[in-house]
């Protein structure tokens, strides 16, 4: 006679067989059994946060830092609305995550029981895909399915919700080694034909451009592309999402592009004449207005594995659907097989174009201030952590600084919510990246409004031993906020003036940490240094930043990519 | 443009919804969509009528394939195909009207299914267009109710949906 587990019992085994190193989670009514199992085991390590979207978030954070599947587990009703925040954010960014939800018992359901609510309903816009499980029998198959559809084609949050009841019935347990469903078969080989035809257009073009995206980090294509870009000896541009996919101390790479990108890199999108875009969407806020973007002629070789990305906001000539890794190495493959080479002396005047863009020196600020610039404090962080810093971000001028001036050489260390812009994001993703890198320097940059919004995850730092360090730009402003008002709202701050703030040093002590707040410009460095050498300890610095800076460049909403306001 | 959509999902709780919450987050625009299970009851096959540009309609077809639950998807008005709705007409059915809305069921070819002393129940079916000019051609103030299903499509000949 098989053995029969527990539901319960067999979400644990699942977790385990899939070699789930953390689950995130906070406990609650419907899913005591499910935190029965777990405490009855040491394979899988659980993470107490303090507020469900933290679980998600860090979850996220160990995802985005690795090449993992993030887990986390929460309670029903509140415990899902909590984490919806931390859901739409992977979604919007494409990280695998399988999410599973306590649900009030089958019988319950839609009776507006304690701690009910339409999880399936409340998290479809915002998922890859979800489950409700009302059968003990189907838990081991919906594992298995939420791990591999979160992981393939385009990543993306997968959320499993198990009913009390279910999860206390039994049923004999067997992980399935493999599945496959009728109606999932993401594709993964782009067609060669068009690869050859985009070869061939590339070869032809005068002022080529290559703009690549979140899609190159999420398919482990940084060394593809390096070589691609390297063996043309084309411009590369990365977006907020896809930084460090190629290394940005390069010679051929321009920068960030984007609402808040380079001069350069801007120009060149602009003004190229082929471009190919490799896992990257078009969004709005890296190549404003659709419209002006088209005042350009030029040929689109656009490479994405979502074949709705394609054609969405912008026509594209050349559409090449598949896994960027498997499409790169498909383009040198045909490359080495091909007579024809880019030719470096034809490229010679739009090199000379970008260089005179580039001596525009766009991300120039006032180094002599008296006050602290937060542009220096980046620059500082990245030098003091020699460039290899895993950093997450929230999101305001902060995120913008850090992803200007630190300058990311390899792919998963730069750590922000980019699509869904969720403040709060940066503590508790830096939690994850700690846990998943215990030895690494994880530094997690942020403003007092954002870090305020998860603060409470301060908590979990302490528990869990995470020296994360913290580098708090504050400016007493939600500065994108205040600079958006400044430039379109006749400087009127509505509401965008952080008044009493608490004292960030107490604060830190207040949760175990050790707390620092620094003032002067010449302090900057010597508290970076000490906070870095502090192995064990969370860090929070408190710089006093300059409450008037802006982020430039900047292309206004509604804008064309080149109508740029510069410093 | 209107297009005809048709979708193979899988007939799973939920799968309607996933259809009808991307078109609304999406804002695309639904005129009709029908629903029902096909001879494999694994499998429920959806029609979908809807207007838009080309570029919405490449949107809309990828959006529906990109569902988990959906099998496949086909644009029906990308080719030869049959469509068909029906409707229930209640009309008032008393003294001179009462031939009058049996003469017409039968130009129609339409077939009264119910009948009481006031009124007759008329069952029809076609095209949408053919639906509304019976509509148009009976004394709007005898009907009582109308209820139409929305079309239903297939395609013509060996063009087949299948799993």
């Amino acid at each position: 006679m098989t053995v029969e587990l527990s539901g319960a019992e067999i979400v644990v085994r699942c977790l385990q067989e899939e070699g789930v190193e953390y689950v995130f989670g906070y406990p609650g009514g419907a899913v005591l059994f499910i935190y029965d199992e777990l405490f009855k085991q040491s394979k899988v390590k659980h993470v107490l946060v303090r507020h469900e979207q933290g679980a998600v978030h860090a979850a996220d954070g160990y995802s985005r830092s690795t090449d993992k599947v993030g887990v986390s587990l929460v309670t029903s009703g509140p415990g899902v609305t909590n984490a919806v925040t931390g859901i739409a954010t992977a979604y919007m960014d494409s990280i695998p995550q399988v999410i599973i939800t306590g649900q009030v018992p089958t019988h319950a359901i839609g009776l507006d029981a304690f701690q009910e609510c339409d999880t399936v309903g409340i998290t479809r816009p915002c998922v890859k895909h979800n489950f409700l499980v009302k059968d003990v029998k189907d838990i081991a198959v919906t594992m298995k399915k939420a791990f591999y559809i979160a992981a393939t084609g385009r990543p993306g949050p997968v959320v499993v919700d198990i009913p009390k009841d279910v999860t206390q019935a039994k049923a004999a347990f067997r992980y399935p080694e493999t599945i496959s469903m009728r109606s999932y078969n993401p594709v993964t080989k782009g067609h060669a034909g068009q690869i050859k035809k985009s070869i061939q257009t590339l070869m032809k073009a005068s002022r080529p451009m290559i703009y690549t995206g979140g899609g190159v980090v999420l398919s482990g294509a940084a060394e593809e592309l390096a070589q691609l870009v390297r063996r043309l000896g084309f411009p590369c541009t990365n977006t907020l999402m896809g930084l460090g996919a190629y290394p940005a101390t390069d010679r051929q790479f321009l920068g960030m592009l984007g609402m808040h990108g380079t001069y350069e890199a801007n120009m060149a999108m602009q003004h190229c004449d082929v471009l190919l875009a490799i896992g990257a969407r078009f969004d709005d806020r890296v190549i404003g207005n659709p419209r002006h973007f088209f005042n350009e002629a030029r040929t689109i070789i656009h490479v994405d594995i979502d074949p709705s990305s394609i054609s969405k906001r912008v026509k594209v000539d050349i559409p090449i659907v598949g896994n960027v890794r498997d499409v790169l190495r498909e383009f040198m493959r045909q490359l080495d097989a091909s007579k024809e080479k880019p030719d470096p002396e034809a490229l010679k005047p739009w090199w000379a174009q970008i260089e005179q863009w580039r001596s525009r020196d766009c991300l120039k600020y006032d180094r002599a201030s008296p006050i602290i610039k937060p542009q220096h404090v980046i620059e500082r962080l990245y030098e003091v952590t020699r460039g290899d810093a895993f950093v997450t971000s929230d999101v305001g001028q902060h995120q913008m600084w850090a992803a200007q001036f630190y300058k990311f050489e390899k792919p998963r260390r730069w750590i922000n919510s980019g699509g869904l812009g969720t403040m709060g994001f940066g503590l508790p993703a830096a939690m994850g990246v700690q846990l998943a890198h215990p030895k690494a320097a994880v530094a997690c940059v942020t403003g007092e409004a954002s870090i305020q919004m998860c603060i409470q995850e301060l908590s979990t730092c302490k528990q869990y031993r995470l020296p994360i360090k913290v580098v708090n730009l504050n400016n007493k402003y939600m500065g994108m906020v205040r600079q958006w008002q400044e430039f379109f709202h006749g400087n009127r701050y509505a509401e965008s003036y952080m008044d009493a703030l608490p004292d960030f040093v107490k604060l830190a002590e207040a949760y175990g940490h050790v707390g620092m707040k620094i003032e002067k410009p010449e302090d900057v460095e010597p508290a970076l240094k000490e906070a870095f050498s502090r192995k064990q300890d969370l860090v929070f610095m408190d710089f006093v930043t300059d409450q008037t800076e802006n982020v430039f460049p900047m292309v206004p909403g509604g804008k064309g990519l080149s109508e740029m306001i510069l410093v | 443009m209107r297009h005809i959509i048709s979708v193979l999902l899988e007939n799973e709780a939920g799968a309607l919804s996933r259809v009808s919450g991307l078109f609304s987050a999406r804002g695309y625009n639904i005129e009709s969509l029908t629903v029902a299970p096909t001879e494999d009851a694994t499998l429920s096959r959806m029609t979908i009528v809807t207007t838009g540009s080309d570029e919405v309609l490449e949107q809309i077809t990828k959006q529906l394939n990109k569902l988990v639950d959906v099998v496949r998807v086909i644009d029906l008005s990308d080719g030869d195909h049959i469509e068909r709705e029906l409707m229930l007409v209640k009309v008032r059915a008393v003294g001179k009207d009462r031939e009058e809305m049996k003469r017409m069921a039968d130009i129609f070819r339409g077939r009264i299914i119910d009948v009481t002393d006031k009124d007759y129940t008329i069952e029809l079916t076609g095209t949408g267009s053919k639906l509304d000019a019976f509509l148009k051609a009976i004394d709007a103030s005898a009907i009582l109710e109308t209820v139409r299903t929305g079309a239903s499509g297939i395609g013509r000949g060996d063009r087949l949906l299948r799993a």
